[in-house]
């Protein structure tokens, strides 16, 4: 509907109706290049048959959706039943990305509502100074993590050198460490919505709940929270899909037994193993999952505001 | 103390300092019970502060607040039995205007359907009963704000705070809130302290006004006693329109003060404690207690000019230039009873005044 303009039969004439539509231009370029088109060939690919060293022959085929749901035995003939592996996989993502999401909204949302709260003139200082990491490229930060957290890294010499343990605890490789990694890589997108709606918050409302006699907990709960809620809601959908298809942290923190659903992904289109209708089966997988969360929290928010 | 049942809210000697600043400078004042009291004064006079301090929204530098006999200064707002009007409302968004209404009683341990009964007839005693079900921003300016006071009405308070409340209204409806308040607090004899920069307002709903400045307490009486005998130029000047002048004292004889102005002009008032004779101050003039005459009236009619007419409505106001002196200005009712006769502009004109009319002031 980009010309439904002109049929609201409306007495201004549009003078740049015509230059608008070439305008836009650039915009509807880039978002088919960099997004339908690669989605439309992950969609394509996801319905054809493997190649035996990468790729895929141009014939349709269900096989790849079929191994991520059925297991037919190992020579494709037994009766199907439903494969665990994949599922269990999705399964453990969504935990990690879910912990790693809380994690997030512990630290992020005091951390938030600090800055939020401090002069005017501060605020942009403490937004800054929460950017700052993120200015190191994602790998490097990540290995770096891998360092800090290792058995002789400065986590546990520091923890025994301060008696704190005796021996040194075993956090690399670990689920802990993935949701640590996760959590570290995306913090910011946690705290900066929040921060953006508790900024916007009305303080009188917190003294008028103590006003009529509620305590701070309260207020937190039944004014506050519910006043900033789209900012919480945006935080963690900003945290939880790409922590849900991340590979980096799983790969270098939790070890081969840690495995998510990116580095099952990312699996399938290197080197001569992969099989590429797989991947792009389970990364459209992962798409629908996250279009649905995206929708059911559409909905939500669009309800509380009537 | 046994004097303090009928005083609802004291303050003793109430400081509030924010770092260098003072933005209360040792304040008393006590707030009968079933009054309705307000704090008047411009922007940054510290009525506000003062207001919020009783609430508990800020600390108390130096002195004290008692309640009904009870020091409350050290309680956090929330277990102080004051409720408040805000002054944008401050109305819970996500929430219906019922359960809005109903927040303060379910905070003090009422069930939620107790709640919701009293929050309904609270209001209807606001009529707003239609609307109980719709979200604060579904609703008019000064729906809201009979939802806030509602609100703050419910729990049932021996004091309500309101500060600037009526401040967002336009005028008419500015004015039609201004008696329903009054109503209001006579109705439910709770003691109302309210907060405005508004003269008019408070001489209109006050019992009695407190007037502020600079962090300080100007005057502190009833309506009338503050319009025409105010204390000081601040009070004179802020409440109503005056005449203000510059006198000196020439003598004081039985209780009246003999005084000049410029251009030689004299006046005759009550005398005022603590002005002397040879003192050089002021003095304030009603507009509407002066009258002008073509002919001298009395030995002490000022000669002058008009220099202008102006027509507001019901009434005329009359500006009038001293030869060598000051300008006055002088108001007259436009009824026909009135029978003030309109001079043109260039007309020789006599300011005369009523009795008690001129009242000298300290600075």
């Amino acid at each position: 509907m980009a010309g439904g303009g002109a049929t609201g039969g409306s007495v201004q004439t549009d003078t740049y109706a015509g230059a608008r539509g070439w305008l836009l231009l650039p915009a509807w370029v880039t978002l088919g290049i960099l997004t339908l088109a690669p989605l439309a060939i992950m969609l394509v690919y996801s319905f054809l048959t493997k190649e035996f060293r990468g790729g895929v022959i141009w014939e349709f085929s269900l096989d790849a959706y079929d191994q991520f749901f059925f297991d037919r035995g190992l020579f494709g003939d037994a009766p199907p039943q439903i494969e665990w592996t994949y599922i269990g996989i999705f399964w453990r993502s969504i935990w990690q990305a879910g912990l790693a999401t809380l994690l997030s909204l512990l630290i992020g949302f005091p951390t938030a509502y600090f800055i939020a709260t401090r002069p005017e003139k501060q605020r942009a200082l403490w937004v800054f100074l929460v950017t700052i990491p993120y200015w190191v490229n994602l790998l490097i930060r990540t290995v770096s993590m891998k360092f800090l957290l290792r058995d002789q890294g400065p986590l546990n010499e520091g923890l025994m050198a301060l008696g704190v343990i005796s021996e040194p605890l075993t956090i690399v490789n670990t689920n802990l460490a993935v949701q640590l990694g996760l959590f570290y890589s995306y913090l910011p997108f946690m705290v900066l919505p929040i921060y953006a709606a508790v900024e916007r918050y009305n303080f009188a409302l917190s003294e008028a709940a103590a006003d009529l006699y509620a305590p701070r907990w309260t207020i937190l709960r039944r004014i506050l929270i519910p006043a900033v809620k789209p900012g919480i809601l945006a935080g963690c959908i900003l945290v939880f899909v790409p922590s849900l298809g991340s590979f980096l942290a799983p790969d270098l923190l939790g070890g081969a037994r840690n495995f998510m659903i990116g580095s099952l992904i990312e699996e399938q289109f290197k080197g001569n193993a992969g099989n590429w209708p797989f991947g792009a089966a389970a990364s459209m997988i992962l798409l629908t999952m996250v279009l649905i969360l995206l929708i059911v929290s559409a909905r939500q928010s669009q309800k509380e505001a009537r | 103390m046994p004097s303090d049942t009928d005083i609802a809210v004291d303050v003793r000697n109430a400081v509030k300092r924010y770092g260098d600043f003072t933005a209360l400078k040792q304040i008393s004042l006590s707030i009968r019970d079933n009054e309705f009291f307000t704090l008047l004064g411009p922007s940054g006079c510290g009525k506000t502060t003062l207001l919020r301090m009783i609430a508990g929204f800020e600390d108390v530098t130096e002195g004290a607040i008692f309640l009904f006999g009870d020091e409350i200064e050290k309680l956090p707002p929330h277990k102080r039995p004051v409720n408040t009007v805000f002054q944008n409302y401050a109305l819970f968004p996500h929430m219906t205007v019922l359960d809005n209404v109903g927040f303060g009683l379910e905070m003090m341990g009422r069930s939620k359907t107790e709640a919701r009964k009293r929050a309904g007839e609270v209001l209807e005693m606001v009529q707003l009963g239609q609307f109980s079900h719709r979200k604060p921003a579904q609703l008019s300016g000064g729906q809201q704000q009979r939802v806030a006071l509602a609100r703050a009405l419910a729990p049932r308070p021996k004091v309500l705070l309101l500060d600037e409340p009526l401040s967002a209204l336009d005028l008419k409806l500015r004015k039609a809130m201004q008696v329903e308040l009054k109503h209001l607090q006579r109705e439910t004899g709770i003691t109302f302290i309210f907060v405005t920069h508004d003269q008019e307002e408070a001489l209109t709903m006050s019992d009695r006004i407190a007037v502020m400045s600079a962090g300080a307490l100007q005057q502190l009486g009833e309506a009338r006693e503050i319009y025409e005998r105010p204390r000081n130029v601040f009070v004179a000047d802020f409440i109503g329109d005056t005449n203000l002048l510059d006198v000196a004292v020439d003598r004081i004889e039985q209780g009246r003060a003999q005084c000049h102005l410029g251009g030689g002009h004299q006046l005759t008032c009550d005398a005022v404690e603590g002005i002397g004779a040879g003192a050089n101050v002021h003095m304030s003039l009603r507009p509407e207690r002066l009258y002008l005459s073509a002919e001298p009236i009395e030995v002490e009619s000022l000669k002058g000019r008009v220099r202008e007419t102006i027509f507001i409505g019901t009434d005329t106001a009359t500006i009038v230039d001293l030869a060598d002196g000051p300008q006055f200005t002088i108001r007259s009712s436009n009824s026909t009873r009135g029978n003030a006769r309109v001079f043109e502009p260039g007309a020789e004109v006599f300011v005369n005044m009523e009795q008690g009319a001129a009242r000298l002031l300290v600075d």
